[in-house]
């Protein structure tokens, strides 16, 4: 059996470290009401740009010579996949969960004997991957430096895809995160961004007549590539969310869990000291006796 | 009958703004600058460096965008745009470092037509309001 000494030391040590969670719990907290915050604030622009889009497909006269973002390049053989994760650990099963997700898209793929490319948007999505994944990745992104999420680093994101693209590097790209449903649920999503599936764009069709101004293929030619950074940016609003979202949970349930260890800790310390005292005491006791 | 119309303008970040007693806008157009009054067809199009316009009631505000798109629907104008300023918050050293990003990109070999027509676009309305 341990004794005093020893657990006198980790009582005190799970107390620290339930100190340290309860302040990342707080901390989570606080940043989790602006990440949800600017998760709504962003809403606006992507609906928005949904519906024009939306509002263009449907009008655009010559399917065969549209561009190539909307209509796809024909094949199917290469894959993208942004694989889009935190920077820092600590936040539950917010990584892992996307990484699974992920992982079993990139199966599907080699089964169907693809070819998989993937970028990482965040550290440790790449930490994760890189074991298995080293040779598919062509590129890690992280954005550590930036304290907020916005949107110049989504669009660097987005000019990278685009680039690629017409570079003729991949034929189909999908983004994975974690869409923020509240603080206990988080669900990894899989969204194809091209070429664009106009049927999963949500909002209303409108019949009104648009007057356009250029005409809808360069007004779309120019309004793609905007539209891939805005969903990479939504995404990463999402999973910022999320992430502080699952953070704040694990680190609640830490903190529970030490305050469970420390009430067991304390109870056996109090055992162990009264079991010494008597002891003590018997061998006083048999001692007096003797003489 | 009245003559306001509802405008918002957005952003990627938040809503920029939002009025509901607008007697005038008039925007950089893609194809040339672009006046808006209520009851105007319904119309997309998108922008080019320039500045917005915007004439109601309380007086005239001016903003300064780099790109973006227009659309007017039933009375209602929205401007999605990713880089947007007012023009009174902007002062001389915004302005000059503006332009002076927009040269270095102008002065590179590998740009396209359609961006240095943007890029000097941006340079001469940025001259301007210098």
């Amino acid at each position: 059996m341990a004794t005093l000494d020893d657990l006198k030391k980790r009582i005190a040590s799970v107390k620290s470290t339930q100190k340290i969670t309860k302040a990342m719990k707080m901390v989570a907290a606080a940043k989790l009401r602006r990440a949800q915050e600017n998760a709504e604030k962003g809403r606006p622009y992507s609906e928005k740009m949904n519906n024009i889009i939306l509002n263009l497909s449907s009008g655009i006269s010559d399917k065969e010579n549209a561009p190539k973002l909307l209509s796809g390049t024909g094949e199917e053989k290469i894959h993208l996949c942004i694989v889009l994760t935190s920077d820092r650990g600590l936040c539950g099963g917010f990584n892992s969960n996307i990484i699974k997700k992920a992982k079993a898209y990139f199966k599907k793929i080699s089964e169907e004997e693809k070819t998989l490319k993937i970028i990482t948007v965040g550290s440790k999505g790449y930490d994760q991957l890189k074991r298995v994944y080293k040779d598919n990745i062509v590129e890690k992104i992280s954005f550590k430096e930036s304290k907020t999420i916005n949107y110049l680093d989504a669009e660097k994101v987005g000019k990278l895809i685009i680039e690629n693209f017409e570079k003729k590097e991949f034929d189909v790209c999908t983004i994975f995160y974690n869409k923020f449903k509240n603080v206990i649920t988080q669900i990894p999503q899989e969204q194809q961004i091209i070429p664009l599936k106009t049927s999963e764009v949500e909002g209303n069709s409108s019949d009104d007549n648009y007057e356009f101004e250029p005409d809808e293929d360069e007004i779309l030619s120019n309004l793609l590539p905007k539209n891939i950074s805005t969903q990479i940016f939504k995404a990463m609003l999402e999973n910022s969310a999320s992430e502080q979202g699952s953070r704040m949970s694990a680190m609640d349930s830490a903190t529970r869990n030490a305050g469970e260890m420390v009430d067991k800790l304390t109870i056996e310390y109090n055992r162990s000291r009264q079991a010494a005292i008597t002891k003590e005491l018997i061998e006083i006791i048999s001692g007096a006796e003797s003489l | 009958m009245s003559e306001e119309f509802k405008i918002e303008i957005v952003n990627p970040e938040r809503s920029f703004l939002s009025k509901e007693d607008v007697t005038e806008v008039v925007v950089p157009a893609f194809e040339g600058e672009m006046g808006i009054l209520r009851d105007h067809i319904s119309i997309i199009s998108f922008l080019k460096p320039g500045v917005i316009k915007i004439f109601s009631k309380s007086g005239e505000e001016n903003y300064y965008v780099e790109d973006g798109i227009v659309e007017f629907k039933n009375n209602n104008l929205s401007v999605l745009t990713s880089s947007i300023f007012n023009i009174k918050d902007m002062d001389k050293d915004k302005i000059s470092e503006l332009l002076k990003q927009a040269e270095v990109h102008s002065s590179n070999s590998e740009i396209t037509d359609q961006d240095k027509y943007l890029v000097d676009q941006k340079i001469d309305v940025l001259k301007t309001l210098n």
